[in-house]
């Protein structure tokens, strides 16, 4: 359970995922690193957007691996930061080319339909209410990292809210990234992460969080 | 029920923490985290929570000095405030910093500093009451969370 991002990676690579967490409250941050450690990755804090940026080279001072040559699968970022909002920092994100593959997750403590909306819009993976749970973390790993890791951006944005809409499991959608993924060398193991989704699709066909926050906000006009 | 003493005495504490309202599931959640790498993950992350805070609570007292109050000041520290009570699952807390958003937002002076007060009395108890709970429990050796308050 606990190696959700490991089992799920190739298993031509023994890499962990590498997340860039973003949040300007020390509190938030330490709560995220230990969210994510848990499950299995690879985790930089940072308190800025700024920050972030300069982590990733798009500030122009280093090359584009970061300062240990770790490359970034995920940046979770907060949505409300003094200087750079969470915002800004996607949108530069997605606007860079040599970043704008990389999922980005808005957190944010405010549930307000328009600003999930823009962040959708902007390219966000996803919209994950605050606090941030170890189920929200876990269904990243499957939902997002592996889906954004290989396909393109667009089709899979509009995907997302079909599926969000119509509630389905996620299986599905898995297989097809799996058929499509490109780099993986070793492609007959990508095969294996599904025998282990069994337990995938139990829990997701039970009440996913995510959809019911989701119906929390469309209950909210 | 625990058949230790003091395992009881920090299940009843811990019972007792959610069924008068002190404390949500988000603190189930940071329990949920913590492992034998890191047995006291949750004693760390409520004391960075208080000594992090406080630093809010001095800008928003001083900010609550000057008249006349600048609300959206208010509200952006009380935001920063919320977040983090929201992150420990302190809930009586975190209502308060709810009803102080609200204040600032209708331009209630008078209610912000009441509810101020309020918000002040409730976070010092919280800390009270976390300090006495991780002590027995520091002395309780390594707890399974047995019981969620549901």
């Amino acid at each position: 359970m606990e190696a959700a991002a490991a089992a799920v990676l190739p298993s031509g690579s023994s890499q962990e995922l590498h997340v860039l967490a973003v949040d300007d409250s020390y509190v938030d941050r330490k709560v995220i690193e230990k969210l994510l450690k848990i499950s299995s990755c690879k985790v930089t804090a940072v308190e800025s957007g700024a920050r972030a940026l300069q982590f990733l080279g798009l500030d122009g001072e280093k090359g584009s691996l970061g300062f240990d040559g770790l490359k970034v699968n995920l940046i979770m970022t907060d949505y409300s930061m003094p200087g750079m909002t969470g915002y800004e920092l996607l949108k530069k994100i997605k606007r860079s080319s040599a970043f704008r593959e990389i999922p980005v997750v808005i957190m944010s403590s405010e549930n307000i339909l328009t600003r999930i909306d823009s962040c959708l819009e902007e390219g966000a993976e996803e919209f994950l209410v605050k606090p941030v749970k170890l189920s929200d973390v876990r269904r990243l790993m499957k939902d997002c990292v592996l889906r954004g890791e290989t396909e393109g951006n667009a089709g899979r944005r509009f995907d997302k809210r079909k599926f969000e809409d119509d509630n389905h499991n996620h299986t599905p959608s898995l297989s097809s990234s799996s058929s499509s993924t490109p780099s993986p060398p070793s492609s007959p193991s990508t095969t294996a992460p599904f025998e282990g989704d069994v337990a995938t699709s139990e829990l997701v066909s039970s009440s996913p969080p995510y959809s019911s926050k989701r119906a929390k906000l469309h209950g909210h006009d | 029920m625990e058949r230790n003493p003091l395992r009881r005495q920090l299940q009843i504490m811990r019972k007792s923490l959610f069924d008068q309202g002190y404390l949500d599931e988000q603190f189930v959640q940071l329990e949920e985290l913590q492992d034998d790498s890191n047995p006291n993950f949750v004693e760390e992350v409520v004391t960075l929570y208080y000594r992090d805070s406080a630093r809010l609570i001095l800008n928003i007292e001083q900010a609550l000095e000057r008249k006349p109050y600048n609300f959206h000041k208010l509200d952006a520290y009380m935001h920063q405030f919320k977040g983090s009570s929201s992150s420990i699952g302190a809930k009586k807390v975190k209502a308060e910093s709810t009803l102080f958003r609200e204040y600032c937002k209708s331009g209630n002076g008078e209610g912000c500093m009441r509810c101020f007060q309020q918000l002040k009395k409730e976070y010092a108890t919280l800390r009270k009451k976390l300090e006495a709970y991780f002590q027995v429990a520091r002395q309780a050796g390594p707890m399974e969370t047995a019981c969620r308050p549901k």
